[in-house]
């Protein structure tokens, strides 16, 4: 199974909880006990157990542009992946 | 894959070059926010970000000129597609684009969309269709559905009184001038994905000089529908989509020529 994952960019988000119906394997979830600078409550990767597959997903739907995603890729096949 | 072979974290997914890196005025879960990121990554794909004009609407996507990272000009009311009829024609080598909501396309600039359709103008428009103004607070546009509550039909619209809700996409796919001319929607990812591929095309229309291109995005307006994000996609897909049928109501053969060598 590929494995990946994600990094929010906090600022930005704006709490729509898109990404967390979206992810395959549920392991994004709203901010408990803080919000970002304009007030609301972001998305955070929960992912003790190394879930996350690096599916971009979570990317595709979100609505501001706030998800980047990383795959561990075997080195032989990086150019595959940048293409 | 062994288990020994060396695997190198790689970003598979960032923000694209034609976006640029800052928050946008929309709201939490507006699918506006979609549609700017699928037509900037088609633009970092076709590599046509120095060559691109945007013309910008009335409405939610007024600001749209300063989070996509092009030239842009903002047209009155409605007037988009006439501004980017004069922009082609003066500069035939730039990628013209409009960007346009229901209030903007199919209210007070019907006439301009049907006759760029007509004249067959070498120019993209894409068409964002949320049921709904939303800049002004939600009231009954064009394109409500029968049925549907705006704080202009607060019992909900009848067609007897308000007229019924106009397809764009059919009508202009019956005119003799457009070359491509689909439907798509914002409301999953497996939509959004057929959404940027037909955005693409439509941009490649325009590079192969072979007529008017229109995209239909079903779009999401979770303020004004008064739902949450996830509920306001629901809302898209149970009652839009049946209302408005997704699909490719006009691809000229030269268009699907220039699919097929994709």
């Amino acid at each position: 199974m590929a494995t990946g994952t994600i990094v929010i960019n906090e600022a930005r988000c704006k709490g729509c909880t898109l990404c967390t119906t979206a992810c395959p394997k549920g392991i994004i979830q709203m901010a408990s006990g803080h919000v970002n600078e304009k007030g609301y409550t972001p998305a955070v990767l929960v992912d003790p157990d190394n879930a996350c597959t690096g599916c971009a997903i979570c990317a595709v739907i979100c609505p501001d542009v706030c998800i980047t995603v990383y795959r561990d890729v075997p080195a032989g096949k990086l150019q595959a992946v940048m293409a | 894959m062994t288990l020994h072979e060396d695997l190198v974290r790689t970003v598979v997914y960032q923000h694209p070059q034609a976006l640029e890196a800052i928050s946008t005025h929309y709201c939490p879960g507006c699918t506006h926010g979609i549609a700017h990121r699928l037509i900037a990554e088609v633009i970092d794909e076709l590599g046509i970000q120095e060559q691109t004009i945007l013309v910008a609407p009335v409405g939610c996507a007024v600001f749209a000129y300063d989070y996509l990272a092009v030239d842009g000009v903002e047209a009155a009311h409605g007037r988009a597609p006439a501004m980017a009829t004069g922009i082609k024609r003066s500069l035939p080598d730039r990628i013209v684009f409009t960007y346009q909501g229901d209030g903007d396309l199919a209210a007070i600039g019907t006439a301009e969309i049907i006759h760029a359709a007509a004249r067959g103008e070498h120019i993209t428009t894409i068409f964002i269709n949320n049921a709904i103004y939303g800049m002004t607070g939600g009231q009954m546009a064009p394109t409500s559905l029968p049925d549907q509550r705006t704080t202009s039909s607060p019992f909900g619209r009848n067609p007897a009184i308000a007229g019924n809700p106009i397809r764009m996409t059919e009508l202009i796919a019956a005119i003799e001038g457009s070359a491509y001319v689909v439907r798509r929607s914002l409301h999953n990812v497996r939509e959004i994905r057929k959404a940027k591929k037909a955005i693409k095309t439509a941009f490649r229309v325009q590079q192969a000089g072979l007529g008017f291109a229109m995209v239909e995005l079903l779009s999401a307006c979770p303020t004004n529908w008064g739902l949450s994000a996830p509920d306001a996609l629901k809302w898209v897909e149970e009652h839009m989509v049946p209302y408005y049928p997704l699909g490719d109501y006009k691809v000229l053969d030269a268009v699907k020529a220039l699919e097929d060598r994709e």
